[in-house]
């Protein structure tokens, strides 16, 4: 008996082979994209010394080329931006309100904690 | 792509027929899965940014630097920094591309090339875990010098090229070797237990081992090259990153090799043994730890993906996904993948870059 009150949503992602060119035309832009972010991300490690005056600005370079980086991922290579608007938010914002927040007590945790140890003593 | 019916409405939405995601629950299993990953890779990583914090505000020791500590390559030795590890992280860029165009082939229902493609990545996936098992391997070793603690009490690593061991000639004899023996095997290793130990010494300026049956034997090596010591411990913060160049360097590096102390010079990462368990060259024992967990636990994500891949290729080979009319089973093991991926994105950001 075939149901009808199941939808097979796993049809919809389904595409003829002129969006497929497309699709992996895409594919091969984010490919290079993200190779030559890594090879700046690695050339600037190799090069520029954490005692450098420009270390500071190289740091936050690294931390804003990873987000670039996982948001190609995520939005491409796992199809998220395809996906609906609600699941998007549901799977991102979450995620990004608990990590900032963890991120910003650890930090802030770990001065305190550092600033007893020097206080303190402990070897 | 997904979401190509017709704008929703709150009848049939709460109706119970149509997901408010238009996302099959396999897929949507997957995701919440992700996340829930997604948040111990997170946990795992912001406790490393924590321990480090921690040790640079207390510290008097400097947490080690990325292009300092992985500057190898296999055959052709040191001063390549981040080299190898940039090529890791393209190998799984690379098996990240070939898995989404397997994926993009389920769509088009190409049998075929879900195959070739699915093959490509599971290449890559035994390439990064081989890259990932000599990487492991050099960490535990660590480098030819090690690290030193001076005649004052700081630490320091040691860069330059070291002078290849040529053999070791017996000069008092034990229960295996006897007087006038050449030893030409195995010297590095037995050289850095020796060091370890505390049974290098200088006898008329020459460089003495004593060896683990009780024999003692001069040292024929080459001269080290450019060797640089760099301050990474002492009581006096002020002094971290200073640097000692040519002779001197040479000096103090030896007088350490050859003080007869126990754990002067330190080699690698200590993964077994008691005594010396934690102890490590790089720096504060909590990096080897962090190190060897937060790797270790992504490889045994990319093991268990490759093993996933490989049940998928089964199905896909015997035609399952093709009877059943579409591949998602392809792209769900897909977002696993992309996830293993991502993770080491991150991993690579603040483990070597930063």
């Amino acid at each position: 008996m075939k149901r009808d009150d199941l939808i097979e949503y796993s049809l919809h992602a389904h595409h003829n082979e002129e969006h497929g060119k497309k699709i992996r035309k895409k594919i091969w832009r984010v490919t290079a994209l993200l190779t030559v972010v890594t090879v700046v991300e690695v050339a600037l490690g190799a090069y520029i010394k954490q005692s450098s005056s420009i270390w500071p600005l190289v740091k936050w370079s690294f931390i804003i080329m990873t987000l670039l980086k996982a948001g190609y991922i995520v939005m491409v290579f796992m199809h998220l931006g395809d996906e609906k608007k609600w699941l998007r938010g549901f799977i991102l914002v979450p995620y990004f309100l608990f990590m900032l927040y963890l991120i910003f007590v650890a930090l802030w945790e770990a001065v305190a904690v550092g600033e007893a140890w020097t206080t303190y003593g402990g070897a | 792509m997904a979401g190509t019916s017709a704008q929703l409405d709150s009848k049939t939405l709460w109706g119970g027929k149509e997901s408010p995601f238009q996302t099959s629950y396999g897929k949507l299993m997957m995701w919440f899965f992700l996340v829930s990953d997604a948040l111990t890779f997170g946990g795992l990583l912001v406790s490393y940014g924590f321990t480090r914090h921690d040790v640079s505000v207390s510290g008097t020791e400097s947490w080690p630097i990325g292009e300092e500590t992985f500057n190898s390559l296999p055959f052709l030795g040191h001063g390549y920094p981040l080299i190898y590890v940039a090529l890791m992280t393209f190998i799984l860029i690379v098996s990240s591309v070939t898995m989404v165009l397997a994926v993009e082939a389920g769509h088009r229902m190409d049998k075929k090339g879900v195959i070739k493609w699915m093959i490509a990545t599971i290449i890559g996936g035994f390439f990064f875990l081989g890259s990932q098992a000599w990487e492991w391997y050099h960490f535990t070793h660590g480098s030819e010098f090690g690290k030193v603690e001076l005649a004052d009490g700081s630490q320091a690593i040691v860069q330059g090229h070291f002078g290849e061991i040529e053999k070791f000639t017996v000069t008092k004899g034990g229960k295996e070797h006897k007087v006038g023996t050449e030893i030409k095997e195995d010297l590095m290793h037995q050289f850095q237990h020796a060091a370890e130990s505390g049974h290098l010494h200088m006898h008329n300026d020459l460089l003495q081992i004593q060896l683990e049956d009780g024999s003692v034997a001069n040292v024929s090596k080459k001269v080290d090259e450019d060797l640089t010591l760099i301050i990474k411990k002492d009581a006096n913060p002020e002094n971290i990153g200073k640097r000692y160049e040519g002779a001197e360097a040479q000096k103090k590096y030896y007088e350490a090799l050859t003080s007869g102390a126990e754990n002067r010079v330190i080699f690698g990462a200590k993964f077994f043994g008691d005594d010396q368990f934690g102890l490590n060259e790089y720096g504060p024992q909590q990096y080897a730890q962090f190190f060897y967990f937060i790797t270790g636990f992504h490889g045994f994500h990319v093991f268990s993906g490759v093993v996933i891949n490989i049940i998928i290729l089964i199905g896909v080979i015997l035609g399952t996904y093709h009877k059943r009319g579409h591949y998602e089973m392809v792209e769900k093991t897909g977002l696993y993948w992309h996830f293993v991926d991502l993770v080491w994105v991150f991993v690579f950001t603040f483990f070597y870059l930063v």
